[in-house]
C-alpha cells in the first residue's frame, strides 16, 4: 500500500497553509477527507489510490506529525517489517525493522547547503548575446 | 457508439484562464529544471516571459522525485567522443552522435552547479576509500570543479547522497522562475498540479505551435497558455504494459508510475516526427521491488548467474555471437537480458545476484569501522532511490551480506533519458563535423514542428542521459528557445481549434460521470456501468493489449507483424472508447487524461516495431517472423510522423550516419 495514515497522529495539517502530504506526492494520491465521509473521522489524510503508490516515501518524510508509514505492497511482500526515515536539514536517518526482528540503522547526508539558501545567478556571469548560436551555456563556453 | 460531446448540462463549467508568455516550459522534472535556470538567466534581461506547468509539485516532481544514489554521466577525465561511442554501442550502433556529442560537451556543468547547490557528492580519500559528502566536506576535499576525484561506480558514474537531489535542483529552479516573474512583471509563472492535456496548434501558421491547454487537479479551472516557444519536457511512459505485479504492487514500476506518455502524446499529436519509438527499456533489476543492480555490478563487483551458478553471459556467449555479431562485444544491457532470458526459459531460474559473495569478498580487507561504512554504502543505494526495496528485503529477511537476492527482467519502458532512445526527431547543433546538413534546422532541440522544443525523455536517438543529461539538454533547449523568441519577436500566437471545444473535450469524463452515474447501482468502488468506462479499467485494457500483442512478459517479449496488426485493431477500438471515460472528480480526471497520453505512446511504439522489419534489441523484444539483426536493411532510423489534419500515420527510413569512429 504503500503508504498509509495513522488515524490518532494525522490532524489534517490544520495548523499549515496546506496539508504537507497532499502538496508533495507526486501522483496525487494522498488527499485530505475534511468532511470524515472516506476515513470516518474528519480532517485526515488518506491514500486514495494504493494500487498506483511508487513508495517514494515523500509524504512519508514531508509530513510534520509522522502520521505517515509505508506498508509494503502486499501482493509480494511478507508482513512484519518497516522502513522509517526521520528527515533533518542536512542529513536523514533510517530505522529498518527486518520480520524477523533484526534492526538496522543509517545515517546519510542530503544536503550541504542550507535550504533556500541560493541565489542562481549569484557570482554568475551575464547572458553574453553574441554566444547564443553557439554551444554551450551563459556561464559556460565550448 | 454513438459519439457524446459536452454540453455542460451535469458538470459546471471551469474558469479559463489565459496566460500570456514568451517561453512555455512543460514539466518541471530534471528537464524543466534545467531549462527554467537557464531559460530565466537569458529570458530576463530581454523582458521575455518564462512560465513552468508542473502536474505535481516541482521539489518532488519527475523521475528523479524520490533521490537518485548515482549520476550516471559526468564526463569528467573521460573524452567526450568515447561517451559517444559507449552511448552508440549500447544503444545496438543507431544513435544520433550529434545530439549525444553535443550533451556530452556540456553536461559536466550542471553536475558542478549541483555540488554548488549542496548536492553532496562522494569523494575518493587519499587512502582510495570512499567518502561521503559530510566526510568529504570535513576533510576539504576539492569540488569536481576545482579537479576533486569523485567516486566511480563505473566510466561514466559517480556516487552521491541523492536523498535531496530534486529537492535541491528544484529549488533553484523555482528561484530562477521566481527572478524572471519579479522583472517581467507577471502574477505568476509557476503552476504547479496542473496537468496539460495537449499542445495548441497556430490558426496562421501552419506547423506550428503556440502554446498548450492545461487543467488544474485542484480546482475547476482551466489554463489556456500561450507562448511563442514550447518545451515538452513531459517524460516517458510508464504502465502502457502489464506489469508484473497488478495488486498494489502496480505501482511499482522501476520507472516511476506517474510518467504517462504524456510527453510522447502531445508531441504526436501536433505532428512532431518520432524516432526510434521501437526502442524500449527492460531494465533487469531486483524482483519485485527493482531496486538498482547498477552499483553492485560496478562499485561492488557482484555477479550474477543462474540457480545451478552459471553465469549466462559466458555461457550464451556463443549464442549471442552467432546471432547478434557485432553487437555481443562490447556486450550491451540488452543482449545481458536476453542471455538471462533464454536461461530463465531453460528452467534455469531464478537468476540471482551474488552479493554475499560479494561483500564478503570486500570484508576481507576492511576493519570493523570500514565494513560498516560498506555497508551503509550498500543500503544507501536503496534507500536513496528505491526505498521500497529495501522494505522488501526487510520483509524477506535478507541481508546482503549473508544471501544472494533474485533478479528478473520488468515490463517494458518508453523512455530517452536512461538506456533507452525512444523520442522525437529533434534538430541538432548544427556545428558537428560530419553531422548531415539536414540533421540540423537552426535551432538546437527543436522538434519538426516550429516553436515546439524538446528535452529529456522526449529526445529521440541518444540515450544514456540520465538526470545530469537530462537537466544539461533542458538547458540547451531553453537557451535555443530564446533565440527562437528573439528571432520571431513580432509572432503572435492566435490558437486553431475553439478554446471552447478545447475546454469541453477535457471535462468531458466528468460529464459522462453526471450524466449516467445512477443508471446503476454499482458504487464508485466498482463502477460497472454500460454508458462509460472508468480511467483504471481503461488502463487494465491497454497493458493487457500491450503485453499479449506488443511483446511484454507473457509472450516473454516476442511479437511478430501478424500480432502487432492484431493488436494495433485493439488499440483503435481502445482509443475510440477513451472518449468515453468517466470521471468522478479532479482526480479521476487527471487518471482518465494520463491514460489517454498512454494509447498514443503506446500505439506509436506498437507501429514503430511494425515497421523495423528486424529484431534491432534483442532482450528488450524479439521479432519472432523476424528474429536477427539486419544491417544491410535495418542500420537506419525508423521515424514516423502522424499527420493532425487527415489522421494519417507513416513510417519511413532515415540514414543513419556515422560521425565517430
Amino acid at each position: 500500500m504503500p503508504s498509509f495514515v495513522i488515524k490518532e497522529k494525522c490532524d489534517g495539517c490544520k495548523g499549515q497553509d496546506k496539508t504537507a502530504c497532499m502538496y508533495i506526492c507526486p501522483h496525487d494520491l494522498m488527499t485530505l477527507d475534511k468532511d470524515g465521509s472516506e476515513t470516518g473521522t474528519e480532517m485526515k489524510a488518506y491514500n486514495q489510490e494504493p494500487e498506483q503508490c511508487w513508495e517514494c516515501y515523500n509524504c512519508v518524510k514531508i509530513c510534520p506529525q509522522q502520521a505517515v508509514e509505508v506498508r509494503a505492497y502486499a501482493d509480494f511482500a511478507p508482513l512484519g517489517a518497516s522502513v522509517i526515515p526521520m528527515r533533518g536539514t542536512d542529513s536523514i536517518m533510517w530505522t529498518v525493522k527486518f520480520r524477523n526482528g533484526v534492526l538496522k540503522r543509517f545515517k546519510f547526508p542530503i544536503r550541504l547547503v542550507p535550504e533556500g539558501s541560493v541565489d542562481p545567478y549569484a557570482g554568475k556571469p551575464e547572458p553574453n548575446f553574441d554566444d547564443i548560436k553557439k554551444p554551450g551555456f551563459f556561464n559556460f563556453t565550448v | 457508439m454513438e459519439k457524446e460531446v459536452n454540453s455542460f448540462q451535469f458538470v459546471g463549467k471551469p474558469e479559463v484562464v489565459e496566460i500570456e508568455c514568451d517561453l512555455l516550459l512543460i514539466g518541471g522534472g530534471m528537464a524543466g529544471a534545467g531549462a527554467a535556470f537557464e531559460a530565466c538567466r537569458w529570458a530576463t534581461p530581454k523582458g521575455l516571459k518564462v512560465v513552468m506547468l508542473d502536474k505535481a509539485a516541482v521539489d518532488r516532481s519527475g523521475a528523479v522525485a524520490q533521490g537518485l544514489s548515482a549520476i550516471n554521466t559526468y564526463i569528467g577525465e573521460n573524452d567526450v567522443q568515447d561517451y559517444v561511442r559507449y552511448v552508440r554501442a549500447d544503444l545496438m550502433g543507431i544513435t544520433r552522435e550529434d545530439l549525444v556529442w553535443d550533451l556530452g560537451r556540456v553536461i559536466d556543468d550542471s553536475v558542478h552547479l549541483f555540488e554548488e547547490w549542496g548536492l553532496p557528492i562522494w569523494k575518493r580519500g587519499d587512502d582510495g576509500s570512499s567518502m561521503d559528502g559530510f566526510q568529504a566536506r570535513d576533510a576539504g576535499k576539492a569540488l569536481l570543479k576545482d579537479g576533486g576525484a569523485p567516486v566511480r561506480s563505473g566510466k561514466w558514474q559517480i556516487m552521491i547522497n541523492g536523498e535531496s537531489y530534486k529537492a535541491i535542483v528544484g529549488e533553484v529552479a523555482k528561484s530562477a522562475l521566481e527572478y524572471n516573474r519579479q522583472a517581467t512583471g507577471m502574477d505568476q509563472n509557476l503552476y504547479e498540479r496542473v496537468f496539460t492535456t495537449r499542445l495548441l496548434l497556430d490558426a496562421n501558421v501552419p506547423n506550428r505551435v503556440a502554446g498548450a491547454i492545461s487543467f488544474s487537479v485542484r480546482e475547476n479551472k482551466v489554463f489556456v497558455v500561450k507562448a511563442n516557444a514550447t518545451l515538452n519536457g513531459a517524460g516517458g511512459a510508464v504502465n502502457i504494459f502489464r506489469p508484473r505485479s497488478v495488486g498494489e504492487g502496480m505501482g511499482r514500476a522501476w520507472f516511476p508510475v506517474w510518467n504517462s506518455g504524456s510527453g510522447y502524446a502531445m508531441g504526436i499529436q501536433a505532428g512532431a516526427e518520432l524516432t526510434l519509438m521501437e526502442n524500449r527499456f527492460v531494465p533487469m533489476r531486483f524482483k519485485d521491488g527493482y531496486g538498482p543492480v547498477g552499483a553492485w555490478f560496478l562499485f561492488f563487483k557482484a555477479t550474477a548467474t543462474n540457480a545451478l551458478g552459471e553465469d549466462y553471459c559466458v555461457k550464451y556467449a556463443d549464442k549471442l555471437k552467432e546471432l547478434y555479431a557485432p553487437y555481443d562485444n562490447p556486450m550491451t544491457t540488452n543482449l545481458r537480458n536476453c542471455a538471462a532470458m533464454w536461461d530463465m526459459q531453460a528452467g534455469n531460474g531464478p537468476i540471482m545476484m551474488h552479493t554475499d559473495k560479494a561483500l564478503q569478498e570486500m570484508a576481507k580487507t576492511m576493519d570493523a569501522k570500514k565494513l560498516k561504512h560498506l555497508e551503509a554504502e550498500a543500503w544507501e543505494d536503496f534507500l536513496d532511490m528505491t526505498i521500497p526495496q529495501a522494505g522488501l528485503w526487510a520483509a524477506n529477511n535478507i541481508e546482503p551480506d549473508k544471501v544472494p537476492s533474485e533478479l528478473m527482467p520488468s515490463e517494458p519502458y518508453l523512455l530517452g533519458s536512461h538506456a533507452g532512445c525512444a523520442g522525437f526527431w529533434c534538430s541538432g547543433p548544427g556545428d558537428i563535423p560530419g553531422a548531415p546538413a539536414e540533421w540540423s534546422w537552426g535551432y538546437n532541440r527543436m522538434s519538426t514542428v516550429d516553436g515546439l522544443f524538446m528535452a529529456g525523455d522526449v529526445v529521440g536517438a541518444s540515450g544514456h542521459k540520465f538526470s545530469s543529461g537530462s537537466h544539461a539538454e533542458g538547458r540547451i533547449a531553453a537557451k535555443s528557445m530564446v533565440s527562437w523568441c528573439l528571432d520571431h519577436a513580432d509572432y503572435k500566437p492566435v490558437v486553431k481549434e475553439s478554446v471552447d471545444d478545447l475546454v469541453a473535450e477535457i471535462y468531458l469524463p466528468m460529464e459522462l460521470y453526471g450524466k449516467y452515474k445512477q443508471y446503476t447501482t454499482s458504487p464508485d468502488s466498482a463502477d460497472v456501468n454500460p454508458n462509460y468506462i472508468k480511467p483504471r479499467m481503461l488502463q487494465f485494457r491497454l497493458m493487457k493489449i500491450m503485453d499479449e500483442y506488443v511483446g511484454g512478459v507473457s509472450t516473454w517479449y516476442v511479437t511478430s507483424k501478424t500480432m502487432l496488426d492484431e493488436g494495433l485493431k485493439r488499440l483503435a477500438l481502445l482509443k475510440e472508447d477513451s472518449s468515453r471515460m468517466a470521471a468522478k472528480d479532479l482526480h479521476e480526471l487527471l487518471r482518465c487524461w494520463e491514460n489517454y497520453h498512454r494509447i498514443w505512446a503506446a500505439e506509436a511504439h506498437a507501429r514503430h516495431i511494425m515497421f523495423r522489419e528486424e529484431t534491432r534489441y534483442p532482450g528488450y523484444y524479439f521479432r519472432g517472423d523476424f528474429p536477427k539483426i539486419d544491417d544491410t536493411n535495418w542500420k537506419c532510423f525508423n521515424n514516423s510522423k502522424f499527420d493532425p489534419d487527415t489522421g494519417d500515420w507513416v513510417n519511413f527510413k532515415k540514414d543513419y550516419v556515422k560521425l565517430v569512429d
